[in-house]
């Protein structure tokens, strides 16, 4: 079925079967390949995007109910070649280790600083408990998300 | 050393080698012409340049990837073009141990190049040229550390010399700094790619003259800094196996029987085959080894979606005749039984009258449990392939994220019967290995279902699903000790019998073996250690510290046990066994290198110290637990600080690590593998796979729930950085974290925890 998409503010036009998860309308239809496949029943968060600004998790978002409504993926947050706050931070912080969920970890980080933004730890936390991080980045993880909302850690590189 | 420039039909066929060794067909047939033994460098195209290797691949046109003897051939690691930039290339895999980083490093370092000018690219695949290409075992940075120094002060002194001929001084009056030459005392300075040309048409360095630098010189080693592909991966640019995109490209799953070794007996294939977007659909008969190829029925389709949605609709009847019935319980029970015996059926070590010993002075018995784990690596593996059928030779090409790539590429020789010249891997990044992908069955699976669609290109993805159920576990153990203690307080005797798995050949699975000379072997007076083996069919296999990972566990926490029945302080007592070898055991014995007792008591005594242990008072609840194990060349003590509460949920606060791996490549990449190494360790605490009738019972994540930000403790990491030569840290930093734990909770409740999972004795983390 021919659809029209907005993603990252521009219209894709794409035949997808509409009850194709919109993950797979990303990687394989639109080859914006950031958003990542990790279990596919919605537990580890590798493959969230923003519907409207909310983080959702795309495997479990059938592409029918995306019509009409903005999608902003990984690629579509950087404007230009101008980073995030929260780019830079996990750049800033070294966060990555095989880095494969980091693109989730990046749109849940967006989006818990766009409603929290001075978070506590409990609220980084409880809100980046969704994500999973098999390396076991979220000590840095924790660490950007402060420099990204300006609370930054007092030292660098140790008990961070 | 005689003279090794090349004629400019040579330096041609050189750099065309090369070239298209990069991007297409297989670098050793085009690199068979070459026959030298020395340095080779060679200018790149018309617009000159210097392309640096060391040492010459000796090839001819056919050669197999994997020699007879493949003596260590270092390839070309130093690109500089004339316009200055710097390419250097990274050879062995990235799996989120920081080794593409560290590599550019080091060669960046003794060359004397500008970090930030510096491009570092992902090497081909290439035995003749790299060597082998692995990650794993830690041993990337041990084995490459010198070659890569080489490599990188060869390339410089090459400049050097271009420089001291320009500008007719001595070469000993000329520095380098920042990709710059300098010559102080007449001022003049030339940046490396002015002078890269000219370098190339010298005659090569003696690799054993060029002069290394001392640590105390290091610029860039030693330092925190950011991993190369930092950027790419915040901005989501394809990087991994699963990101491969190919024109024409189809994608495939491969639904294999439930119960490993059982076979497709009848399947829906017609059905399948008129599903919306699917190519194909049929049966993979498969070698019968699940390291290779394992039985089952493909889905060729024209996108993932449409794999997976026909795959929802595919009914396989399974002929389970030959399949496994491998059952938790059953080796469980069997287990506590054989376990029962103080001598178990092999012995793996004997030391001393053991059995005298432990019948006297204070006696400790405990029997420990550990199951299985899966690897639950985030990116499920996903290899792309693409058989060729040519009249003149079929030929296979690979993208793949691998960590044995040179291994994947003679396996594929061997099970598709082609030479391994006719074979190209594009090596990817990997979404985590774990040791997980030392096994290269999807890249073969890969291969085989491109062949059988006609020879189409096709990306096999697996479902986390898949990868849950045909992984390669860590393999369960169950462990009695019995110790005892003289009058003093020491060890008098220590006696361990392990019971755990035995595949059919008789030999003990993948990655169970106990070490002869496991630790406290060689630093009791007496000592035994046994096995009683029961045969398992579910694929075992390397997970990371493999061996260690559970040796560490039972071994720390009895020796609390021990510690605890002597009532002596459990640093001194660590310190006390650690830091000398038994009388009669010295020399270099054999199996697994042993702790050099200096280094191990210096990182137990850091870690005593940096964690205020028996000086610090600690909050109302807490307590702490101190573990060392040396794995991976890897001398690691560890501290954790830790509370239960009343439901038995244990929360890590702190956790010290302390490592002595020599001199320190990447800092941030070196503390992210320990911040990383603890994180995990928790997180494995609670986890395990079970199976009953042959099927794992974990089919995703929220069965096998990996651990998420909460449990993160502060995690304190502090390394030695000692003179001797430098070592790994992807995973000795992971043993020591579990039993810290283990006995933090103890000293806190006085319950010992003898089973892993800690869920099966109702704690949680």
């Amino acid at each position: 079925m021919a659809i029209d998409l907005d993603v990252n503010g521009k219209v894709y036009k794409a035949d997808v079967d509409l009850e194709s998860p919109l993950l797979w309308v990303l990687r394989d239809e639109l080859k914006l390949v950031g958003t990542k496949f990790g279990c596919g029943v919605g537990q580890c968060s590798a493959c969230t995007v923003h519907l409207n600004g909310v983080p959702v998790p795309s495997c479990q978002l059938p592409v029918a109910a995306t019509q009409g409504q903005k999608i902003t993926t990984i690629e579509g947050l950087a404007a230009g070649n101008v980073l995030t706050a929260v780019q830079r931070a996990w750049i800033d912080h070294d966060v990555a280790q095989c880095g494969y969920c980091q693109a989730g970890q990046i749109m849940s980080a967006t989006a818990l600083l766009q409603q929290f933004p001075q978070p506590t730890d409990a609220q980084i936390d409880e809100f980046m408990s969704r994500n999973l991080c098999r390396c076991g980045t979220y000590t840095r993880i924790r660490a950007a998300i402060k420099s990204a909302a300006g609370t930054a850690i007092a030292t660098r590189g140790v008990n961070q | 050393m005689k003279d090794a420039v090349h004629s400019e039909a040579e330096v041609r066929d050189l750099i065309d080698g090369f070239t298209r060794s990069l991007s297409g067909p297989d670098p050793s047939e085009a690199a068979g012409q070459l026959s030298r033994r020395c340095f080779i460098k060679f200018a790149a195209g018309a617009g000159g340049g210097l392309f640096f290797g060391i040492g010459s691949p000796t090839v001819t046109q056919a050669q197999p990837a994997t020699t007879a003897a493949p003596a260590f051939v270092p390839g070309a690691y130093v690109r500089i073009a004339p316009d200055g930039k710097i390419t250097l290339y990274a050879k062995n895999p990235e799996i989120g141990q920081g080794v593409k980083t560290a590599f550019g490093l080091i060669l960046a370092e003794e060359l004397d190049a500008n970090w930030s000018d510096v491009n570092i690219e992902q090497s081909p695949i290439d035995a003749s040229v790299y060597g082998v290409q692995m990650a794993g075992g830690s041993l990337s940075i041990p084995t490459n550390w010198m070659v890569l120094r080489q490599a990188g002060a060869g390339a410089r002194a090459m400049l050097v010399a271009a420089a001291a001929t320009r500008w007719g001084v001595p070469p000993s009056e000329i520095t380098t700094n920042e990709s710059m030459l300098l010559h102080s005392a007449s001022n003049r300075r030339a940046g490396y790619g002015a002078l890269a040309s000219e370098a190339a048409a010298l005659p090569v360095p003696d690799l054993q003259t060029l002069k290394l630098k001392e640590r105390k010189a290091f610029k860039l080693l030693g330092k925190r800094h950011k991993g190369v592909d930092g950027l790419k991966i915040v901005t989501g640019q394809p990087l991994f196996g699963i990101d491969v995109q190919l024109p024409e490209m189809l994608v495939a799953v491969f639904q294999k029987c439930p119960a490993i070794y059982g076979k497709v007996g009848s399947a829906n294939l017609d059905a399948v085959r008129r599903l919306p977007g699917v190519k194909d659909a049929f049966i993979v008969e498969g070698t019968g080894k699940p390291t290779e190829v394992s039985n089952g029925v493909a889905i060729v389709a024209k996108n993932t979606w449409s794999a997976i949605s026909a795959r929802r609709k595919l009914e396989v009847i399974w002929d389970e005749s030959g399949a496994s019935r491998d059952s938790w319980k059953g080796f469980s029970t069997q287990a506590r039984e054989l376990g029962k015996k103080l001598e178990g059926a092999q012995i793996v070590q004997a030391i001393g009258n053991v059995d005298e010993a432990l019948a006297t002075g204070r006696q400790v018995e405990s029997f420990y449990t550990y199951g299985f784990v899966g690897h639950a690596q985030l990116e499920p593996q996903t290899s792309t392939a693409w058989y060729k059928k040519e009249s003149s030779g079929d030929s296979i090409e690979i993208w793949a994220a691998s960590q044995t790539p040179t291994n994947a590429r003679n396996l594929l020789a061997t099970v598709f019967g082609i030479p391994a010249g006719r074979v190209t891997i594009h090596q990817q990044r990997l979404g985590g290995g774990f040791g997980r992908r030392l096994v290269n069955d999807n890249v073969i699976e890969a291969a085989q279902i491109s062949k059988q669609a006609g020879g189409l290109p096709v990306k096999l993805v697996s479902l986390r699903e898949d990868d849950m159920a045909h992984d390669f576990f860590r393999p369960a153990g169950f462990m009695a000790f019995k110790g005892s203690l003289n009058d003093r307080g020491r060890i008098a005797a220590w006696n361990s019998h392990l019971v755990h798995f035995k595949s059919e050949g008789g030999a003990a699975v993948t990655a169970a073996n106990w070490q002869a000379n496991e630790f406290p072997a060689l630093n009791v007076p007496r000592y035994r250690a046994s096995q009683t083996l029961m045969p398992l069919r579910v694929p075992t296999g390397s997970w990371r510290a493999p061996g260690a990972n559970t040796a560490g566990w039972v071994v720390q926490s009895f020796m609390h046990e021990l510690s605890t029945a002597a009532k002596r302080d459990h640093v001194e007592f660590l310190l006390e066994v650690t830091g000398a070898r038994h009388a009669g055991n010295t020399g270099t014995p054999p199996g697994r290198p042993v702790h050099v007792p200096e280094r191990a008591t210096a990182v137990i005594r850091a870690a005593a110290e940096r964690s205020g242990w028996g000086k610090n008072s600690l909050p109302q609840g807490r307590a702490l637990g101190i573990a060392f194990h040396f794995s991976h060349q890897g001398h690691f003590a560890e501290v954790a600080e830790v509370s239960v509460d009343a439901k038995k949920k244990i929360t890590v606060h702190k956790v010290w690590v302390v490592g002595d791996i020599g001199p320190i490549v990447d800092l941030s990449s070196a503390e992210n593998q320990c911040q990383g190494c603890v994180i995990d360790a928790i997180s494995t605490m609670s986890l395990e796979i079970t199976m009953e009738n042959g099927r794992i019972e974990q089919k995703n994540f929220d069965q096998y729930p990996l651990g998420r930000m909460p449990i993160t403790p502060v995690v304190d990491v502090h390394f030695l950085d000692t003179d001797y030569p430098p070592t790994g840290v992807g995973e000795p930093a992971f043993p020591p974290v579990a039993p810290a734990i283990c006995n933090a909770v103890f000293t806190l409740t006085g319950q010992r925890i003898r089973t892993l999972p800690i869920t099966r004795e109702g704690y949680s983390i």
